[in-house]
């Protein structure tokens, strides 16, 4: 097979609040033999909040990270659900608009830039789904994590809009009844748990503004979890990911009933059955311990 | 003519039932049924009253997407009966289906249920023209296209609920309008000829408004009309800067701050990011912050990794810009 490579969007709690990330999709990058060029000029994407003041000046800054992406011909490889919708909206409008891809690539221009179209925007958890392919992880899989149950969580920016995610992976994922994540834990040798808070919201866009509403959904989605026997939850995005692991007392508190579950990001369950250690995944830097390595 | 085959298919219903007049408790329903690819959902809620049990309740009227009587929920999802085909039904979601209204704890007699959350936040955004209309124009008083395409389509809602009870925030937050209700306030503010100044600032209100919508899609999903709730949602935060409604709160800073971090490091400063959209209220995070410092979770603004070529991002900003606040 022909070695994978792609541009790497970090996104910023990757460099800061979720250190374990970045850690584990380099390690399992490294395992799986695939190149990640790191977009160390990009800016942070917004994360649905900048378009609220301003959405010209967000969709000139997406695409501009955009733009080094195609600079190095590459498709853009994002490992946040809300850069992924962020900058594959980003890449929607601009392509449909050629009016509005012109006045953005009046902005570019200023700084020697275009935004062309060329590349495409997706998940690392679809690269490797799709690019890589679940049958070559499952031969690949040394430590199977068969002892345990393993809820997934979405995150909603990877499933909704479908039209979007749609447009940008070659899976198709049905927004009520997703499954790739399902199919990658049944890959690493674990039991999928299914449970009605998959696909619903973490609250983590109003933790600030309205933490009543956030804490019930999260509270909500690990009581869901935890009520079909899962051992570990396990999310592609690291937002719902910091809703999940650090405000679990809030949750508990909001909902009426101690809820706390170890959370893995999508690679760390990855890096964990090809056999990474746990220092290489970061799973120290979790506030609910992972207890069972 | 179409030229597909017609295909048939069993399929299993559980479907909701309850009355309020005479049940403590709702129940379901089992029904096995052939299903053919050209029904759509009402269909099968006929057929169960007309072959099965005459006392099954739903709304319908007009059977062509346009009353919004009939949305009801299969296997969760929020859904118009009379123009959701069975053949995505069955797509999505397999050969059980479960049959519920829009919101179960909302039900008086089956599929029926009392909308009167709805309609009351619907009101409340003075969902009509506030213009003063000059009653005997000497000549039309046209919208330009242009104009008219503000709208965005906003105008096609048919208040069918179907978003509204598919919104997680509707069922914790009582007060918040949800996503028709915005979607309708989005309608009036972007009609030139409408000159109400109270609308955009009720939808700007804490509690109620646009600033608690948690940006799940849940509403973009499921809306039959395709009129992207979210988008006018989005839309309305947008008006609220540029008509200078928006309030100084957390809510708002947490959208303008993104733009001070990104300017100062190319990059989101998170703890920058909370202290300027806090305020003092900043202590309340300290617990879980502490936390989270010693697990290694948070970087000090000095060792913020900035983004390269940063100054490119500084002249973007200043060249780019359409909102001041």
């Amino acid at each position: 097979m022909k070695k994978l490579k792609y541009a790497l969007f970090t996104g910023c709690t990757a460099k800061q609040s979720t250190p374990e990330q970045m850690m584990s999709t380099m390690a399992v990058a490294k395992k799986l033999n695939i190149e990640l060029i790191e977009l160390t000029e990009a800016s942070c994407c917004g994360a649905s909040h900048l378009q609220d003041y301003d959405d010209f000046l967000s969709l000139v800054l997406n695409a501009r990270n955009i733009a080094y992406a195609e600079k190095h011909a590459l498709t853009m490889v994002t490992i946040c659900n809300t850069c992924q919708l962020n900058t594959a909206m980003t890449k929607h409008r601009l392509d449909r608009n050629p009016e509005l891809k012109a006045r953005v690539n009046e902005k570019l221009a200023e700084v020697g830039l275009e935004y062309k179209g060329t590349s495409n925007v997706i998940h690392f958890l679809y690269a490797i789904i799709d690019d890589f392919g679940l049958d070559k992880i499952k031969e690949m899989v040394v430590k199977p994590l068969s002892e345990f149950n393993i809820a997934p969580f979405y995150g909603c920016h990877n499933i909704r809009p479908s039209e979007l995610h749609d447009e940008s992976h070659q899976q198709k994922e049905n927004p009520y009844n997703p499954n790739s994540l399902d199919d990658l834990i049944i890959a690493c040798g674990g039991m999928n748990v299914d449970y009605e808070e998959k696909n619903k919201c973490c609250g983590f866009h109003v933790e600030l503004q309205a933490p009543h509403t956030a804490a019930v959904l999260t509270g909500t989605a690990i009581a869901g979890a935890t009520d079909q026997n899962a051992d570990m939850m396990v999310t592609p995005c690291p937002l719902c990911h910091l809703k999940l692991d650090t405000q679990t007392k809030g949750a508990s508190e909001a909902i009426g009933r101690e809820v706390s579950l170890p959370v893995l990001h999508m690679q760390q369950m990855v890096g964990l059955a090809l056999g990474c250690s746990p220092a290489e995944l970061g799973l120290k830097h979790h506030v609910t311990d992972v207890n069972f390595v | 003519m179409s030229t597909n085959t017609i295909t048939t298919q069993k399929v299993n219903f559980k479907v909701f039932r309850f009355n309020a007049d005479e049940d403590y408790l709702p129940y379901y329903e089992d029904y096995s049924m052939d299903v053919t690819s050209e029904e759509v959902v009402l269909d099968i809620l006929n057929r169960i009253k007309w072959d099965h049990d005459g006392s099954f309740s739903y709304r319908r009227s007009c059977r062509h997407g346009i009353c919004g009587a009939c949305a009801i929920k299969v296997n969760g999802r929020s859904t118009l009966a009379c123009k959701e085909s069975m053949t995505t039904m069955v797509e999505y979601f397999g050969n059980d289906l479960t049959i519920e209204p829009l919101s179960t704890k909302r039900a008086v007699k089956d599929m029926i249920i009392d909308k009167g959350d709805f309609w009351e936040k619907h009101a409340a955004v003075t969902p009509y023209l506030v213009a003063d209309i000059d009653e005997s124009p000497s000549c039309e008083n046209l919208v330009s296209p242009q104009d008219a395409e503000e709208l965005d389509e906003a105008d096609l809602c048919i208040q069918c609920g179907a978003c509204h009870y598919a919104c997680p925030v509707v069922e914790i937050n009582s007060d918040f309008f949800g996503p028709a209700a915005f979607a309708a306030a989005y309608r009036f503010e972007a009609d030139v000829r409408d000159n109400d100044g109270q609308r955009l600032i009720d939808v700007n209100e804490e509690k109620q408004g646009v600033w608690d919508c948690v940006k799940c899609f849940e509403c973009t999903e499921v809306c039959p009309k395709d009129i992207n709730p979210f988008e006018k949602i989005t839309k309305l935060h947008q008006m609220a800067f540029k008509k200078g409604v928006a309030k100084n709160n957390v809510a708002t800073r947490h959208a303008v701050g993104f733009l001070h971090s990104i300017k100062k490091h190319g990059v989101l400063d998170e703890g920058g990011l909370v202290l300027y959209s806090e305020g003092p209220s900043i202590v309340k995070h300290i617990p879980v912050a502490l936390q989270m410092f010693r697990k290694g979770k948070i970087v000090m603004p000095w060792n913020i990794q900035k983004s390269d070529n940063l100054d490119e991002i500084q002249k973007l900003i200043k060249s780019s810009s359409t909102v001041k606040f």
